[in-house]
């Protein structure tokens, strides 16, 4: 089984503006792709999950640095990133529009460029696709049930979320750090990511996770010869610093083990359901 | 040379403005093709016979057509309409539904007659319950881009890129937005890209709570929404990327 896809180069990176650092989840990668595409007029509009009361996410269009750092940090819970990329190049009349997604939204975007029934003049307008990586997700509910009941903290109190070591990580507002066992959060992750096949983002132009490099740095794939061409113009511009992936631990080979973890199990999953008759994607 | 057939239906014009929306593509399309039939762009196969009392106006659908793309809903009580899409059946190698109301009866659906000057006009239905139809491309319109990419497919037989194409013309005649819900949230696999609200023509999608919410109300039963889903289909050139 394949466990990356396709790509051309792998790093490990992170931004060398600390203010980015500070808000971001790992290093910082997509909101400096973000705000270094606003900045060179490489984008001049990018969608995001903006983070709203009670640590809610909701998709928004953005235009401003601003605005992408407000959005910085993952939201463990659902935002529908792709339902407002025809308002961008519509209400918006954005030409060259960013995009961040999990791995299923890269699989979504990707499907609307090569078939775009319902999409008008909308694929030509999408200058980059970053992917981030993701093992599960969880419906709000979930995520506030693991947040408020398991880890004792309010949603509006909720700084940063964070799955890491084994761990749901809960950091407050006040300063507070709570954790949860992964195994007490199972039953409230989305049962549609069990049919998931991609943990890596391998559609996106580049994709970035925590798993592989150190803390406070993120593992990239370099993908297509778009994503190359931005992140070399990243790199000469300053604004991320990079280091071979070799030279980082724990690298690759954790990022494969969990990659192949949970494409095994999904596709059990997969093969339940085709015995039991029902659809499976196509 | 290719032979294309533009046939208009009980349509709006739409589709065909949405190919035409393709600008010097479009100059492509039809340096790449002989386009022997369309009413809205040409009137060459237009027989006129004047007699004591009538002018009478023949609209000759040709034979020998490769490609027929056909536009709009067949109207059950006009015989003439009956006749055009039985014609381009026989007359054409591919038959395709352009659009919503051809390839699911779309707003047509909703027709109920009573209207002057043909109150008695009220059966509407996709082209696919009169004739075979190979492939069907959903959309009110149809995106410029999507026309552009099946007829291009088509001129150059890539039957893979078509094949989504032909299963919609197959299976999508009941197109709605209860689609994404009976065949992709109830069946455990919507995983809430929004992708279907974004395509949706009218906004009758909304997320809410990380999945679609159907206004069936708006719903004008186009089909974009169920084609756009990757859950339910995620074609195999979808996973070549450069
Ligand atoms: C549900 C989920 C599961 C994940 N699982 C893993 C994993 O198993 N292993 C791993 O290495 N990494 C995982 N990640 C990715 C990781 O948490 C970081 O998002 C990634 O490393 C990017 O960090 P960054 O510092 O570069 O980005 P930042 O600069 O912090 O920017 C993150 C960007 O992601 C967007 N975003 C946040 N939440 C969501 C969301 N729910 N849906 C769509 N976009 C969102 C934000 O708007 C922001 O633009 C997961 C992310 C999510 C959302
Ligand atoms: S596990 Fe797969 S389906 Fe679920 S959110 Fe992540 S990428 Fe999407
Ligand atoms: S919900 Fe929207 S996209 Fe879906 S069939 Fe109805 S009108 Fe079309
Ligand atoms: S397009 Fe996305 S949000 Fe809509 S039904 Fe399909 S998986 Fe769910």
């Amino acid at each position: 089984m394949d466990p990356f896809g396709t790509y051309n180069k792998a790093i490990s990176a992170r931004a060398t503006d600390k203010a980015i650092l500070k808000k971001s989840q790992d290093g910082g990668i997509i909101s400096a792709s973000y705000i270094y595409g606003l900045e060179s007029g490489l984008l001049d509009g990018v969608i995001v999950a903006n983070t709203e009361k009670g640590f809610k996410a909701v998709p928004k269009i953005v235009t401003t640095p601003e605005e992408v750092l407000n959005a910085a940090g993952t939201k463990y819970t659902i935002s529908p990133n792709v339902s407002v990329l025809k308002d961008a190049v519509r209400e918006y009349a954005l030409e060259k529009v960013g995009i961040v997604g999990t791995p299923c939204q890269v699989q979504a975007i990707r499907k609307l460029i090569k078939y775009p029934m319902g999409f008008r003049h909308t694929d030509s307008k999408i200058a980059l696709i970053l992917g981030i990586f993701c093992m599960e997700n969880f419906p709000y509910e979930g995520m506030k049930a693991i947040v408020e009941q398991y880890a004792g903290i309010r949603m509006n109190d909720v700084l940063k979320t964070d799955i890491g070591k084994g761990k749901f990580w809960v950091y407050s507002k006040s300063g507070e750090v709570k954790t949860v066992a992964l195994k007490d959060t199972h039953m409230y992750e989305q049962k549609s990511c069990h049919v998931c096949m991609d943990y890596t983002a391998e559609l996106a132009d580049i994709s970035t996770g925590s798993v592989g490099s150190p803390d406070g740095w993120s593992t990239v794939f370099i993908r297509t010869k778009n994503g190359e061409e931005y992140i070399n113009k990243m790199v000469e511009a300053g604004v991320l610093e990079t280091k071979q992936i070799e030279e980082v631990k724990p690298g690759l080979e954790l990022v494969q083990k969990l990659s192949l973890q949970k494409k095994e199990k999904n596709e059990k999953e997969l093969g339940h359901r085709k015995e039991l008759g029902l659809p499976i994607p196509y | 040379m290719v032979r294309v057939a533009h046939i208009h239906m009980s349509g709006c014009t739409g589709c065909l403005i949405s190919l035409a929306d393709t600008y010097e593509k479009l100059l492509d399309i039809l340096g790449a093709v002989e386009l022997v039939y369309a009413l809205t762009l040409s009137d060459e196969k237009t027989e006129i016979t004047e007699t004591n009392d009538k002018i009478l106006i023949e609209r000759k659908i040709p034979e020998n057509i490769d490609i027929a793309l056909v536009e709009g809903s067949v109207c059950l009580d006009d015989h003439h309409s009956l006749d055009d899409i039985l014609t381009t059946r026989k007359n054409s190698k591919i038959v395709v539904a352009l659009g919503a109301c051809a390839a699911s009866g779309g707003v047509t659906r909703f027709a109920r007659g009573g209207q002057m000057s043909q109150p008695s006009h009220s059966a509407f239905v996709p082209i696919g319950d009169v004739i075979k139809v190979d492939l069907a491309l959903p959309g009110c319109p149809p995106s410029t881009e999507s026309i552009v990419n099946l007829i291009m497919a088509a001129l150059n037989g890539d039957m893979e890129y078509l094949e989504p194409f032909a299963e919609i013309a197959k299976y999508g005649k009941d197109a709605c937005g209860c689609d994404v819900i009976k065949g992709v949230i109830d069946m455990s696999l919507c995983m809430g890209c929004g992708t279907c609200a974004s395509a949706c023509q009218v906004k009758a999608i909304d997320m809410i709570d990380g999945k679609p919410n159907i206004m069936t109300e708006f719903c004008i039963k186009c089909g974009v929404c169920g084609a756009q889903c990757p859950r339910i289909r995620f074609p195999k050139v979808v996973q070549k990327i450069e």
